[in-house]
């Protein structure tokens, strides 16, 4: 790795984001609006004595998601262009280290998450009393890691597709799954035994239990740091095998 | 041709000079299942500008991405800058102009170059130079994508351009520019050869032929020949380069290159 070479692909991403005014309010805007419609839709919900909002249990597990789905969204969209525009075909040609391409990628858009994630869990906790305990940090860097891994599966997925309208199709097939089996409809607890597996495998599953064990405890957890492991350990595996993707030479 | 290289007149057509810039024998590339190169052997002499041309589908791309080290060589030998195409350390020392212009559209002109520019860890100086030099002094802060085509082409050239290489490999540079500026490019490409780089340029267009010191000449993924411009005239029996070359294939006088 180069820190020059890495340094000027984060900027080249993120000046290629600025000029895009769309994907900036899909990183900012939107997930705070969500927030709001899911406050508002549970607003009125009566609740025996005792039993915590809807909005309590759901807002965390929205702030997992949200860093997830919008950077696999983003990035394997940019990465299909990378490699359909033949830019990529021309960076393998230069002294640039696949590790820079990768990493300038990851920060570009860690560093996206991170607003995201300053804004909108800042909306949810001041506008809509959003219950957090623990330490607002933490939030931030589980949505971060999270981010990154949305990004390592985004230049991952977008080997395996020709066409702007084949990379969407892998939202579906990879992302909605995770958020289907993660603790959002079903308390994982609550799940048959095929389904609690399968979501044992699923790195999402862990961002929303670390988000839930911040929210609920005002000191970080040993269970959170666990979970926080596992992402990174996920992070790593799934960097590796969209670095195989990244072939110099085709034959 | 007022600026025709006249100091090559008298060179032989195939080794000039004592290390050429890039040299092959029995090079046999394949896409996929598919044969594109079947054994072709040439040399390209340093410091000067050969053309590379044949009719579209001929595997002049195909060639000029192996050359680069993009595209993995079946069998035969290649090698660029005395080292073995693809070689890690090439890298730092060729630039690379891709046929369909890759440039990021979504990005300003300069920022743009500026970031090949970083790559080969040119300043930023380099590249308000390199946008100088293709012509699109004024238009920096535009975005790529809102130039017309031949100025979108130009983003690409500048960002070949800006490494300072000692090997350039333009593929199809000209391709839809206007014949003012196709001379203004070939002039540079002149210029840059008279300071020593070494440029590989391909073209369709024959005419552009007369503007190159040698030629290789590609048909149907063989070599049909390498050659200077007279001597294309000469064996082809015509003043007409694109009647010349056409005269060569028919008449099958050209010697088949040996598939070593």
């Amino acid at each position: 790795m180069n820190p020059r070479m890495l340094m000027a692909t984060t900027a080249r991403v993120l000046n290629q984001l600025r000029h895009d005014e769309r994907s900036i309010a899909l990183i900012l805007v939107v997930p705070s609006v969500l927030l709001a419609v899911v406050y508002w839709l549970f607003e009125n919900e009566t609740l025996p004595p005792g039993v915590p909002h809807t909005f309590n249990r759901i807002g965390p597990i929205m702030l997992a998601i949200f860093p997830f789905v919008i950077m696999f969204l983003i990035t394997s969209i940019t990465m299909l262009r990378e490699r359909t525009s033949g830019t990529l075909e021309r960076l393998m040609t230069t002294p640039i280290h696949k590790a820079d391409l990768l990493f300038g990628y990851g920060i570009a858009f860690a560093v996206m998450a991170a607003l995201q994630s300053v804004v909108a869990t800042g909306v949810a906790y001041w506008l809509f009393n959003l219950d957090i305990k623990g330490y607002g940090g933490l939030v931030v860097l589980v949505a971060v890691v999270n981010a990154v891994l949305g990004v390592s599966l985004g230049l991952f997925c977008s080997a395996f597709a020709r066409t702007e309208f084949q990379a969407v199709q892998f939202m579906p097939v990879v992302v909605i799954p995770q958020i289907l089996l993660c603790g959002l409809f079903v308390a994982r607890d609550r799940m048959n035994d095929v389904f609690h597996a399968i979501s044992d495998w699923m790195p999402l599953t862990y961002s929303v239990k670390a988000l839930q064990e911040i929210t609920a405890n005002t000191d970080p957890t040993a269970e959170m740091w666990r979970d926080l492991w596992i992402m990174a350990g996920v992070l790593f595996g799934v960097l590796v095998l969209a670095s195989l993707t990244l072939r110099r030479k085709s034959s | 041709m007022s600026r025709s290289p006249a100091h090559l007149a008298g060179l032989p057509s195939t080794s000039t000079g004592p290390s050429p810039a890039i040299e092959s024998d029995g090079l046999v590339v394949r896409l996929r299942r598919t044969e594109v190169l079947h054994g072709i052997g040439f040399s390209v002499p340093e410091g000067r500008v050969t053309g590379l041309l044949g009719p579209s589908g001929s595997g002049k791309s195909t060639l000029m991405r192996t050359i680069m080290g993009v595209q993995r060589i079946a069998s035969g030998t290649l090698s660029v800058l005395g080292r073995p195409a693809g070689t890690a350390s090439l890298r730092p020392e060729i630039g690379y102009m891709t046929q369909n212009a890759a440039v990021y559209g979504d990005l300003t002109v300069l920022d743009n170059v500026r970031y090949f520019a970083a790559l080969h860890g040119k300043s930023r100086a380099a590249a308000r130079e390199a946008v100088d030099a293709v012509g699109l002094t004024g238009l920096e802060r535009r975005k790529a994508v809102d130039l017309s085509g031949g100025q979108f082409s130009r983003v690409s050239l500048a960002c070949a351009l800006v490494g300072q290489p000692k090997l350039l490999v333009l593929d199809e540079p000209t391709v839809g520019l206007d014949p003012v500026l196709r001379v203004d490019l070939w002039e540079r490409f002149r210029a840059l050869a008279d300071q020593g780089t070494t440029l590989l340029v391909s073209s369709h267009v024959m005419e552009e032929a007369s503007r190159c010191d040698t030629l290789l000449l590609l048909r149907e993924g063989l070599l049909v020949g390498q050659m200077t411009p007279d001597e294309l005239r000469e064996r082809g029996r015509s003043q007409d380069l694109e009647q010349a070359f056409l005269g060569i294939i028919q008449s099958g006088s050209s010697r088949e290159e040996s598939v070593a």
